[in-house]
């Protein structure tokens, strides 16, 4: 394992890697070096270690705090209003407003939580698959605590990174009510979202972003000591630059439990159920675009050259996809349409996402174009297969792009293809040895772990709820339409 | 006295409005309405989902006028709904026993 862990991207690393003895971070967590892959989620580090802590105050740069201060900000603009506006676009005019509680609820709620014990539980020190309590209510967090980088001595303040992955948190929850929209009831999507985020979000971004940092990496024990300290898929060296299992696999199987568990809206396939807004649908998908750059360049967590590149290969990757999806439609289904497009602006952020600080230019436009096509058949051919009523295509979109995405990071991060390689922090170097095929091993590991936690913690908090409280709204609630059955007010005069 | 009842294209409207006047017809009701007929509608692809929209948006005219005038309203109608292609719609005619007006109570030609 060590040796994966090595490897580790270099993601951030491309651009300050700073050898130096660097600071060293006050907590716990904060050690030492190791891969940089998993962009996200350097732990947080709390307490202090022999060495005098590190204070924000002398060590947090300007430009990098003020850069995941915008970041974060990006980042919630994807949920409201980009999101729910992709989203309620999709629905029927009955139920648009009810798209827009569910995500400014959950939202809200996850929001709360990630401060009392989501983050605590994320992104400290624990074992391998959960952090500890050091934090639970942000305990001993204060404006000169610091959080680590993927440079040596580089730091952020704690503050800015707990608030940046609790973004992440959110928006990861609201994606996955897309699935039974327009069906399910208020009170069941509260409980699922918190049931979730608890048992699904929390342990598999612990298990994928937590390490404690790059800075006590000197030789290849320290190394190893770092890794062992490290989420359970960090460990084994998985690449996932800003969230493609943690959010988007993660999500999108939620998603498609539901969309099972909940069952199909009442006249599915046989009443039409078209999109009441593909204005609104446009919008949140270009405010979704405009946001992923904090949420991909962000991830970077430093105001560096590996953010520049993630910047890049956001703006390129979703082109790319646009024009996959658009032309593949075009030649299959005889026109190109604004739905299109916008799903494919999606879809190729999606697929992006983990490979967005690892490979090149030329690789994000191969990850996009291929995303482009294949969530197209993601939301025909497979949901066909799959023959569930997931709504708003959670699963095509976000489920067959997370999946690709994860997988050809494995491919595309190769140095030979364009992209940074891994970096091994002993050597303060890009490791020299890339093979694709072993990462793409360890790429799937990623995705089949994600897969199956998330199925499972999804299938079983369903079913607690549906036997508990029910999933779904009375038929004629439904029929009636979920904004004013489920929230007294209608968006549009009829 | 008739009431004409015409369904036709609606961005034919206008000019089937100015020549009702001109042949002299004093006033005509107009309702958006749906419809279909021997013009096919058309699909709509969303994502996986193709939906067949069967009822196309169509515009209703109902007209009452006197016998004497009811040739040349439908002649009028004809001509200014016409493109030729298939869709154009229809007019139908049917007897009226008895108009008011309601405001002042006539009855008859006069309260058209």
């Amino acid at each position: 394992m060590l040796t994966w862990m090595k490897r580790l991207v270099a993601g951030g690393a491309m651009a300050l890697a700073i050898g130096a003895t660097g600071v060293i971070v006050t907590s716990p967590a904060h050690a030492d070096e190791v891969k940089k892959p998993a962009v996200t989620a350097p732990a947080a580090t709390p307490a202090a270690a022999e060495p005098a802590p590190v204070l924000c105050s002398e060590k947090c740069n300007k430009g990098d705090t003020a850069w995941m201060l915008v970041s974060t900000a990006l980042v919630l603009l994807m949920t409201l209003p980009g999101l729910a506006l992709f989203y309620g676009g999709l629905t029927r005019s009955k139920n648009i407003l009810s798209i827009c509680m569910q995500c400014f609820m959950v939202f809200s709620v996850i929001t709360v939580l990630w401060a009392i014990y989501g983050y605590s539980f994320a992104f400290t020190e624990g074992g391998a698959f959960i952090g500890g309590l050091d934090r639970l209510f942000l305990a001993g967090m204060n404006p000169d605590s610091v959080a680590a980088t993927f440079s040596k001595g580089v730091v952020i303040p704690e503050y800015v990174f707990m608030a940046f992955q609790a973004v992440f948190a959110t928006i990861t929850c609201c994606l996955i009510i897309g699935s039974f929209a327009e069906r399910a009831k208020f009170s069941a999507i509260l409980v699922f979202m918190i049931i979730w985020f608890t048992f699904s979000y929390l342990p598999i971004a612990h298990m994928v972003w937590f390490w404690p940092g790059p800075d006590d990496i000197k030789d290849a024990a320290s190394l190893e000591a770092i890794t062992a300290r490290a989420g359970w898929l960090w460990q084994k060296g998985v690449l996932d630059f800003a969230g493609g299992t943690v959010v988007h696999i993660n999500a999108a199987i939620a998603g498609l439990v539901g969309s099972f568990v909940i069952g199909k809206r009442i006249g599915y396939g046989k009443e039409a159920m078209k999109p009441h807004n593909l204005v609104y649908v446009m919008t949140g998908a270009a405010l979704l675009w405009f946001g992923w750059f904090g949420f991909n360049a962000g991830s970077a967590l430093e105001a560096n050259g590996s953010a520049a590149l993630a910047f890049v290969n956001t703006y390129l990757a979703t082109a790319a996809a646009v024009l996959g999806w658009s032309v593949a439609e075009w030649v299959l289904k005889g026109k190109p349409s604004m739905l299109g497009a916008a799903s494919g602006c999606v879809a190729g952020l999606v697929a992006i996402t983990p490979a967005a600080g690892f490979v090149g230019p030329m690789g994000s436009i191969a990850i996009g174009v291929f995303a482009g096509v294949i969530c197209l058949w993601g939301v025909t051919g497979l949901k066909k297969i799959l023959g569930s009523d997931d709504s708003l295509d959670v699963f095509g979109v976000h489920g067959v792009g997370g999946i690709s995405g994860a997988l050809l990071t494995g491919v595309f991060a190769d140095p030979a293809l364009g992209g940074t390689g891994v970096w091994d922090y002993v050597a303060n170097a890009v490791a020299p040895d890339y093979s694709i095929a072993s990462q793409l091993w360890i790429q799937a590991q990623g995705v089949i772990t994600t897969v199956i936690w998330s199925g499972v913690v999804s299938f079983i908090a369903f079913k607690l709820i549906d036997i508990v409280i029910g999933l779904r709204v009375k038929e004629e609630e439904e029929r009636e339409g979920l904004d004013i059955s489920s929230h007294g007010e209608s968006a549009y005069e009829s | 006295m008739k009431l004409i009842t015409a369904i036709i294209k609606p961005f034919k409207l206008d000019e089937v409005r100015e020549a009702l006047s001109e042949v002299g017809v004093s006033g005509i009701t107009v309702t958006e309405v749906k419809g279909f007929g021997r013009q096919k509608g058309h699909t709509e692809l969303y994502r996986g989902a193709e939906y067949v929209v069967d009822f196309l948006p169509k515009v209703k005219i109902e007209a009452a006028v006197e016998d004497g005038i009811l040739e040349r309203a439908i002649e009028a109608i004809e001509k200014s709904a016409r493109t030729g292609k298939i869709g154009d719609g229809k007019i139908f005619v049917s007897p009226v026993e008895h108009v008011i007006r309601i405001r002042t109570g006539e009855t008859g030609a006069s309260a058209l």
